[in-house]
Order: C-alpha cells, then structure tokens, then sequence
C-alpha cells in the first residue's frame, strides 16, 4: 500500500537530534526530550509494525515516480520488525546514557548524535533502493565514528582508527558492488534489480557481485576474516555506546546481507558454501576468542562475532526454515547484546574495573541485581525456555532439512562455547570471593549516584530484560512473525510485485 | 576512452590497496581516498559512456530514439563523493587528534587497551 507515513521513523530521529542540537549545552533538558523522543519512536515503531502486519507491505516512491524511477521506501514485515526491536533499544540506551554518560561528554552532543545514529539504522531498515541503502549506512557510520571518539581517551582513539578505516574500505567496496549491479541492470531499486538479475544467464559476474557485496557487509556485520576491527574497538567507548554498537550496527550489516542475498542473489549453491564455511569459522573465532579473554566487554565482543556466524549459517543453508531462525535470531540478538552491554556497564560502575579475573563477589554484594543480570547471560546462552533457545532449534532443524551436518556441528559447539564463557563469567564475576579493588578517585561508583541515577541504570536492563523473557516465553508469537518473514524473503514476488506495481513471473 | 578509464581505475584500487597495507596511519587515508576515487569512476564507467547525447528530449520527440547519455550513474556519483568528502575529513582529523595523543604514526603501536570507570 502506498503510504508517505512509511518515513515517518526516519523523520522523528532527524527531528529528534535536531531539537537536541539546539540545547547544546543544556544537558538536562536534552536528558528529559530524548527520552521523550525515543518512547515517541516506540510508539511509531508499534504503530508501522501493526500496520505492516495487518495490511501488507508499506512504501513510498519518492515524487510519486513510480519504481525504478523514485526512491522507495519500503516497510516489509522484516524492515517494521527491525524498526520496532531499534526503537526498542534506543530507548533502554536513552535511558541507560542519562544515568551513566559524564556530564562532560554530553555537553559535547551525545544526544543529539545517538538520534541522528538510530535516524540511519531507521533509514538503512527501510530502504528499498541500493544506493539509498549505501547513504544510509553512511549516516550510521559517521554518527558510530562521531560517538566512538566522544570524549578521545587513548584507547577510544586507537579503536576508532582501526574501526574507521575498516568501515570506509567497506563503504568503498559496497559502492563498486552498485557500481557493478548498475551497470548489469541499469537500476538500483531492490526490487527491480532482482527482476533484471535474474533474467542475467551469466552466472559468474552476478557471483563476484555478491562476493564484493559480501566483504562489504561482511566487514560491517564482523563475519570471518573480517572481525578484527570489532574486538579492537567495542569494548572502548563508554557503555551506553558500546551498548548501542553492539546491539544495532553488526545486525544492521546481517540485515542488508540477509536482504540482498534473499532478495537478489538467493540460491546460489556457491554463494550458500561460501556462506557456510564462513559463518562455521565466525562461530568458531568467535566463540574461541570470547573464551580466553579477560575483560568483560571485549568478551562480549567476541560473542557478537561468534553469534553473527549463527545467523549466517542459516542464510548460508537457504531453506525456509533455516531463514526463520536467521531471523529469530536477528530479533533476539539485538535485544540481548544491547542488554549484556549495559550488563558490562553496571558491572563497571558498580566495581570500576571490567577484568574478571579481579571481580567478583557481585552474589554477596547485590543478589537482586545478579539475579536480574542472570536473565540476559542466560538468554544469551539459549537456556530453555529462554530466548537463546528457540531460533537455534530452527537453525538446527534447517541444517537438518538440508542435511548440512557440518554447520549444525558448528552451531551446537558456538552454543557450547557460548555456554562455557557465560559459565566462566558467572564463576568469576558473581560467585567467586571478592578481592580489594583500588578505588578510583575519578570514578563515578553505582553506589555514589543518586537513587534516580541508579534506577536510571537499572530500569532499561529490566525493560530489555522483560523484552527477551517475553520473546522466550512467548516464542509461539515470534514464530509465527518470523515463519511470516521467512517465507515472504524466500518467495520476493509478492514484495516484488508490490513495489513495481506490475505482474512479474520469476523464474 | 573505456580503455584508459579502466585502466585508470585499475591503477586507483591498486594504488589505494597499496597504500592502505602500510603501517603508516596518514598512508592508509591517502590509500582510502584513492580507493574512493576509483570506485566513483567505476560508477561512471559501468553507467556507459555516450558522448555528445544529453538525456533531453529534441522538439516535439515523444521517447529517445536512440541512446542517451544515463544521468543517473552522475547524480550517484555526486552524492557518493559529498558523502566521501565528509568521511575522508572525519579521518583526517582523527589521525591528527591521534598523533597528538599518542605521538605516533606507526599503527604497530596502536595496541594497548586500558580502561575507565
């Protein structure tokens, strides 16, 4: 259905950070409008979602040109979805970042910038055009760089080199892959570029196509052998922003992979091997890497990676039911490692170091804290019924189905290693005797904040904690969403159809 | 004029890889900016070049009747090198802000990881 109301998202996230520029200084003003802002964006998210559920697809052709020739927007139940679940955690970040970020670093306009972030992740969800794609992954980075070095400590400057030259390599490989798609179709409205592709018999140049799209979302969403930006980086800037990094910006590179590799270069049996053998090396690197690592959050770091591999393993076996755990997965995901972050972020402030070999104690000192914390490591894990759980059932079952036994040895061992590492950290950081940690004299302690400060820390883990208990123990209802994705990504012709608003027959 | 673009643009990704495999910090922004450059023009290439054919209807034609020059791949191309523009000086003052901080352009040297409360 055509609907201008489709970019009404992005608009409120540049309204947002727009206002917010305004109160430059004013940080407590900035602290009230954008939380106000993001429950705004909630209830935007819902009510696009609802509607994308209710009546189909939902876009919008910039100046009425009709498809390839507009830009379009389009809100397929995925893109509504990922808006949703981003409006989700930018709000637990929002409130998450009034509690914990320095004063000093919002008066350098975190705010406003966290909005104009979630503005291109908004953007990136709903574009039906490559090339606005490209634009709005542009957007996401320069926000990310700009959020990366706020505040330019030592070691936020040395991961952000090693961040900011990565993400431009691929900004310039995702820019001669539309170079290339250009010049084989003469389009770049997602919808009519898998029209013209698939008419293509040369098989080999559509291949190395995919295969430079592939390095270019790959280094975005850290897939194997291109991670290393990832663990170099996450664990630098304050929590609240390694919070939304890790949460949204990998997943917004397995989006775009999931979006052109379903749409434009699905079932490709080269394509589907390569996919596999990388997403069992990323399990393997990641889930190895997390293991021998001793601070927290580049810990969880390493775990991002390891779970990228899990939903590139199902885009690589291709089957139905393999795409709904993808897409479980993704939902899942987002939601949990926005919420370990800030897990990593409590367990800082309350003990001002993150290296678990020093921590511990946490059980005798808070045990209504750990027990909460519990809920997020445990989802991550996959602990039935929690909501780890579901979508690796899927992911196994699809392996099944397509009988690649080889990848589903690799899922069960990443859930394993998942398993060991959240074993460790609860050993280290919860159970074991505490030692005495120097106290910091600069340090901002949990136990010093304000009792409205503190909640302001603890309110979004419970919110997201809620969120993933909800999507554990009301898995029925995700199923059924993701099964509706799922089979809409492997059949693009109504999609297609939608968009270019004519008959088309696909081979 | 195809020949020598592509060979341009070979000597541009070339070059660009080249540059950003060293260890030097201001290289791999050169090397980036090359990399860009060459992408663009690869945008210009494969949109086809046709020379002396605007895309303008003539008087009283209703469709082209023969080919014309594409103005999409140049608009893709303009907004990709203002986008390109911005990122490259982003960089460019993040090496400067790193120099000053830690007095070193040898990316060797970048590995340390300290924390914060």
């Amino acid at each position: 259905m055509n609907n201008i109301l489709v970019i009404a998202p992005i608009l409120l996230q540049l309204f947002a950070g727009t206002i917010l520029l305004f109160f430059w200084t004013k940080t407590q003003i900035q602290k009230v409008l954008s939380i106000l802002f993001s429950f705004l964006s909630l209830g935007l998210g819902i009510w696009l979602f609802l509607l994308t559920w209710k009546d189909g697809i939902q876009f919008t052709h910039a100046g009425n040109w009709a498809a390839p020739f507009g830009i379009s927007f389009v809100a397929d139940l995925l893109s509504a979805t990922l808006v949703l679940i981003a409006s989700i955690s930018g709000l637990a970040v929002s409130i998450f970042s009034v509690g914990t970020m320095r004063e000093e670093r919002l008066k350098f306009g975190f705010f406003p910038i966290m909005h104009f972030l979630l503005m291109g992740l908004s953007g990136a969800f709903l574009a039906g055009d490559m090339f606005n794609l490209y634009v709005w992954f542009e957007v996401v980075i320069i926000s990310s760089f700009v959020l990366l070095t706020l505040g330019s400590t030592k070691s936020q400057l040395e991961g952000a080199i090693k961040y900011v030259s990565l993400n431009l390599l691929a900004s310039s490989l995702f820019l001669i892959g539309i170079g290339f798609v250009y010049g084989l179709t003469g389009s770049l409205n997602f919808a009519d570029v898998a029209v013209k592709l698939s008419a293509i018999s040369n098989r080999g140049i559509i291949n190395v196509t995919a295969g430079i799209f592939l390095v270019s979302f790959g280094i975005k969403s850290a897939i194997f052998p291109m991670y290393f930006w990832l663990p170099a980086s996450y664990h630098t800037p304050p929590p609240a922003v390694s919070a939304i990094f890790g949460g949204l910006l990998t997943k917004l590179g397995v989006y775009a992979l999931v979006r052109t590799f379903t749409l434009m270069f699905g079932g490709d049996e080269f394509l589907g091997i390569m996919l596999s053998i990388i997403a069992a090396l990323t399990i393997l690197s990641g889930g190895l890497g997390a293991l021998l690592q001793k601070n927290l959050s580049k810990a969880f770091g390493y775990l991002i990676i390891c779970h990228i591999g899990f939903m590139v393993a199902g885009l690589g076996m291709f089957t139905e039911v393999a795409i709904l755990g993808t897409v479980f997965y993704l939902f899942h995901d987002i939601i949990v490692k926005t919420n370990l972050f800030m897990v990593a972020g409590l367990v800082l402030k309350i003990n001002g170091t993150q290296d678990i070999s020093k921590l511990g104690g946490m059980y005798k000192s808070y045990p209504l804290i750990s027990i909460l914390l519990s809920i997020p490591l445990f989802s991550l894990v996959g602990i039935p019924p929690l909501s780890g759980f579901w979508p690796k059932i899927f992911l196994i079952q699809g392996g099944l189905a397509s009988e690649d036994y080889f990848l589903i040895a690799f899922i069960v061992l990443g859930s394993f290693l998942t398993l060991w590492v959240v074993a460790k950290i609860w050993a280290e950081v919860f159970w074991k005797n505490a030692e005495n940690l120097p106290v910091k004299a600069s340090g901002l302690y949990f136990n010093q904040m304000s009792k409205a400060n503190q909640s302001m820390v603890i309110i979004p883990i419970i919110f997201l904690s809620i969120v993933s208990l909800y999507i554990g123990f009301a898995a029925e209802n995700i199923y059924v969403l993701s099964e509706k994705i799922a089979a809409d990504l492997m059949n693009p012709q109504n999609y297609i159809e939608t968009i270019l608003g004519i008959k088309t027959i696909l081979p | 004029m195809e020949i020598l673009l592509i060979i341009i643009i070979g000597l541009l990704h070339a070059g660009g890889l080249y540059m950003l495999l060293r260890r030097s910090m201001f290289k791999i922004i050169i090397g980036l900016i090359l990399l860009g450059n060459g992408a663009n023009l690869l945008i210009f290439l494969l949109g086809r070049l046709v020379k002396g054919h605007p895309p303008v209807l003539p008087d009283g034609a209703k469709i082209f009747a023969e080919i014309y020059a594409d103005p999409l791949p140049q608009a893709v191309i303009l907004t990709a090198i203002v986008i390109g523009f911005g990122l490259q000086s982003f960089a460019i003052i993040l090496i400067k802000t790193v120099f000053k901080v830690l007095e070193t352009d040898d990316l060797d040297e970048l590995n340390s990881t300290d924390e914060e409360i």
